[in-house]
C-alpha cells in the first residue's frame, strides 16, 4: 500500500535512572521504506529500536504504526518482528519449530503455518535445514533462519539489529546481497540498526544519523553524503573521512572563501546564508572529501604537503599528508600514482565541491 | 625427558586424592563385599557362609518394609522437592534485594545439622505441644499424630527431609536459570508467548541438563535417607517410617550382624546404582533422539 505511511515516532523520550539516551526523537516512514539507524555505540540508536518492538518502554511520546498507537501494546502484539542480532534462535527447537513458534501462539491454523513456512524456506534456501537444530547450522544459515521466522509473521515492519555484524566479511557481502532481495520480497517496511556507514548506505532508502540522544540528520543516502547536516554526520559517514581543515572567511561575496591556517585560499562555492556579510570573518572548518583533493606536482597545486601514509587501492590511491601547519589532510591519486611516505606533493582543491562547517558545527552546501 | 617430568608431575598432583579415595571408598566398598559373605561381628570374627545372608534378605520381611519405606520416601520427596525448588528459584531469580533476602534464607536450612532439623520439626509436629497441634487447637481440633500414627509419619519424614534439602536444588536451578539468554525471552515476547507457553517452551528446554542432575542427584541421596528417621521416629511406630539405611545401622550396631548388614548395604548400593544408571540411560537416550 504504497502512499501510506509507516511508522511514526513522535517526540520519543527515554532515560535509564539520570542517564537521558533519547530526547525528543520523531520520524516519519513511508510504507514500504528501507530505514537505517547509523551511529555509534551509545548514540540510542539501539534503544529505539527496542523501543519501536516494545522490549524497552519509553518515558515520553508515541510509537504509531500503519495508524494504530503500539507503544502501549506488548511486543507479540504489535505487528513487529525483529531480528536479533545474535538471531535467538530456540536452541532446543528444529527450524522449522522456531519459525512456527510465535505462529501457533498466534493461532494461525496449522496448514497456514506449513504453507508460510514452505514458502519462506524456499525463498531463503534453507528448505534442507527444517529439520536442524539451530547448534547444526553455520553462522550464514541461522542468519537466514532468523530472517525466515521474522518473514513468516508477515509482519507490518521489520526490524533488523546490526545483521550483519556477527558475519564474516565474505557472507557480509552475500547478505547485503539477501536484505536487498529481503526487501523487494515483502511488503513491509524495515529498520535496520547499524554502525557502518557502507551497509546503511547501500541498503537503505533513507538513512537517520543518530548520535548523542538525538537525531543529528535524516535524509538519502547521497543527501547525507552530499549535504552533511553538521560536523558529526561529515565525519562519520565517508569513508576515508572527510578532511575538516579550520580556516577563517576571507570574502564572502559570491561564494565563501577560506583562508586556511596555513595561509592557503580556497574559493568555494557556498553561498552565505542570509544577507551577504553574514559570515564575514567567521572561523569555520573547512570540509573536503577525499575524491576533491588531487595529487599533483610539487608546486602546482593550491598548497603544498607532506606525505605521511600512502594506501593504494589499485583503482585509486589515498594519501594521507599534512599542511604546512601541521593539519591533516587526505588526498586521492590515481592508481599508477608513485608518492611515497615522506614525499613532498602538490594538492589540487575542488573548492566548488567544498563543504562549509559554522563555529556551530553547521554545514553549509554548494548550492 | 621433560615428557617424563611433566608425567610425575601431573601424578603427584593426583596422587594423594587417588590415596584418599581408594582408602576411604574403593577399599570399603570391596571389602563391604567381602564381608557380606560371612557370618561376622564388629570385633572381627568371620565364618564364610557363602550367599546365605543374600539369601536370607530375600525374605526378610522387615528387610523388605524397609525397602518399600525407602522408594515411598524417595517418590515423595524427589518430585515434590523438585517442583519446588524450581518454582522458589524462578520466582527468586530477579536481582532485587528481596530477593536475596529469600534465596539466603532458603538455603539456611540446608547449612543446618539433621540433628537440629529433626529438633526444629519435632517443635512443629509433636501432638501435645507442637506448633501444627496448638493451631489446629485455636480452631478446636484435635491435634494429629504424626510422629506416631503408622500412615502419618513417611508423610511427616518427606515434609522435614524437603524442608531441609531446599537450598541445593534451588542454588541449582537458579544457576541453571541465569544461563539462558535473555535474548530467548525477548524472541518468545515477540512470538506473542505467554507466560506458561514461554516457561513450557523456553525456561524448560533449556534448564533440562540443570534438571536431570537435580532429579539424579536427590534420588540418590533420598535412597539413602537416615537422620531424620532415626531421630524423629526411630523407624516407628513398628517400623512403619524405618528405611534401608536405619535398617543396616539397626543390624550391624544393634543386633551385631555385620555379614548381614553389608549384605543389606551392598543391595542399597546396586539399588542406587541402578536407579541413578536407570535415570541416567533414559535422559541419554532421549538427547539421542532429540
Amino acid at each position: 500500500m504504497p502512499g501510506l505511511t509507516s511508522l511514526e515516532l513522535e517526540r520519543v523520550a527515554k532515560s535509564y535512572g539520570d542517564v537521558r539516551v533519547l530526547d525528543d526523537v520523531s520520524l516519519t516512514m513511508a510504507a514500504g521504506e528501507f530505514v537505517s539507524f547509523l551511529g555509534p555505540s551509545g548514540s540510542g540508536k539501539s534503544t529505539l529500536l527496542r523501543i519501536i518492538a516494545g522490549l524497552e518502554t519509553l518515558d515520553a511520546g508515541e510509537v504509531r504504526l500503519e495508524g494504530r498507537r503500539i507503544d502501549t501494546l506488548p511486543p507479540g502484539d504489535r505487528d513487529v518482528a525483529l531480528v536479533f542480532q545474535a538471531y535467538a534462535l530456540y536452541p532446543h527447537m528444529t527450524v522449522r519449530e522456531n519459525m512456527a513458534f510465535g505462529l501457533r501462539n498466534a493461532k494461525v491454523a496449522a496448514a497456514e503455518i506449513d504453507e508460510r513456512i514452505t514458502r519462506a524456506a524456499t525463498a531463503l534456501e534453507i528448505e534442507p535445514l527444517l529439520a536442524r537444530k539451530p547448534g547444526q547450522l553455520s553462522g550464514g544459515q541461522r542468519q537466514r533462519v532468523a530472517i525466515g521466522r521474522a518473514i513468516v509473521k508477515n509482519p507490518k515492519l521489520f526490524l533488523l539489529d546490526e545483521p550483519l555484524s556477527n558475519l564474516d566479511a565474505a557472507l557480509r557481502m552475500r547478505t547485503r546481497v539477501e536484505l536487498a532481495q529481503l526487501r523487494q520480497r515483502v511488503d513491509a517496511a524495515l529498520i535496520m540498526v547499524t554502525h557502518d556507514q557502507a551497509e546503511a548506505m547501500t541498503l537503505s532508502d533513507r538513512i537517520v544519523v543518530m548520535n548523542d540522544r538525538h537525531i543529528q540528520q535524516v535524509g538519502t543516502p547521497m543527501d547525507i553524503y552530499r549535504r552533511p547536516a553538521n560536523v558529526f554526520v561529515a565525519s562519520f559517514v565517508g569513508s576515508p573521512a572527510i578532511t575538516l581543515a579550520s580556516g577563517t572567511i576571507v570574502d564572502d561575496a559570491g561564494g565563501v572563501r577560506v583562508r586556511l591556517g596555513c595561509g592557503a585560499e580556497v574559493q568555494t562555492g557556498v553561498q552565505p546564508p542570509g544577507s551577504s556579510g553574514g559570515m564575514a570573518r567567521a572561523d569555520v572548518k573547512l570540509g573536503l572529501r577525499p575524491e576533491h583533493v588531487t595529487v599533483v606536482a610539487p608546486g602546482t597545486g593550491v598548497v603544498d604537503a607532506e606525505t605521511i601514509l600512502v594506501e593504494r587501492l589499485g583503482d585509486r590511491t589515498l594519501v594521507y599528508a599534512t599542511l604546512p601547519d601541521g593539519e591533516p589532510v587526505t588526498a586521492q591519486g590515481d592508481g599508477a600514482s608513485d608518492v611515497r611516505i615522506g614525499d613532498r606533493i602538490g594538492l589540487s582543491i575542488a573548492g566548488d565541491r567544498a563543504h562549509v562547517f559554522d563555529s556551530d558545527g553547521a554545514g553549509h552546501h554548494p548550492a | 625427558m621433560n615428557a617424563a617430568r611433566d608425567r610425575w608431575h601431573g601424578y603427584a598432583f593426583v596422587g594423594p586424592f587417588v590415596a584418599l579415595y581408594a582408602l576411604l571408598l574403593i577399599l570399603p566398598l570391596f571389602m563391604g563385599i567381602f564381608i557380606s559373605f560371612h557370618r561376622a561381628d564388629l570385633f572381627g570374627a568371620r565364618l564364610w557362609v557363602g550367599a546365605e545372608n543374600y539369601v536370607r534378605l530375600a525374605s526378610d520381611p522387615i528387610f523388605h518394609s524397609a525397602l518399600r519405606n525407602t522408594f515411598l520416601l524417595t517418590l515423595l520427596i524427589v518430585p515434590m522437592l523438585t517442583v519446588l525448588t524450581l518454582a522458589l528459584a524462578l520466582a527468586l531469580n530477579r536481582a532485587t534485594r528481596g530477593a536475596a533476602i529469600f534465596r539466603g534464607l532458603f538455603f539456611s536450612s540446608s547449612v543446618l545439622s539433621v540433628t537440629i532439623v529433626t529438633l526444629i520439626f519435632r517443635f512443629v509436629l509433636t501432638p501435645d505441644a507442637g506448633l501444627i497441634a496448638k493451631i489446629m487447637g485455636v480452631f478446636g481440633f484435635e491435634p494429629i499424630p504424626f510422629l506416631s500414627h503408622p500412615q502419618l509419619t513417611i508423610p511427616a519424614l518427606a515434609i522435614t527431609t524437603i524442608w531441609w534439602s531446599l537450598g541445593l536444588p534451588m542454588m541449582l536451578f537458579l544457576a541453571g536459570l541465569q544461563q539462558v539468554s535473555g535474548d530467548l525471552y525477548e524472541a518468545a515476547a515477540l512470538d506473542k508467548a505467554g507466560r506458561w507457553t514461554t516457561f513450557r517452551h523456553i525456561t524448560l528446554p533449556s534448564i533440562r541438563r540443570t534438571t536431570i542432575i537435580v532429579v539424579m542427584l536427590q534420588t540418590a541421596a533420598q535412597l539413602q535417607i537416615f537422620g531424620q528417621a532415626q531421630l524423629l521416629t526411630s523407624g516407628g511406630p513398628s517400623g512403619a517410617s524405618r528405611p534401608v539405611v536405619l535398617f543396616i545401622y539397626e543390624v550391624a550396631f544393634g543386633r551385631w550382624e555385620l555379614g548381614y548388614a553389608t549384605a543389606a548395604a551392598e543391595v542399597l548400593f546396586l539399588l542406587v546404582l541402578g536407579v541413578t544408571a536407570l535415570q541416567y540411560w533414559a535422559t541419554a537416550r532421549e538427547d539421542a533422539s532429540r
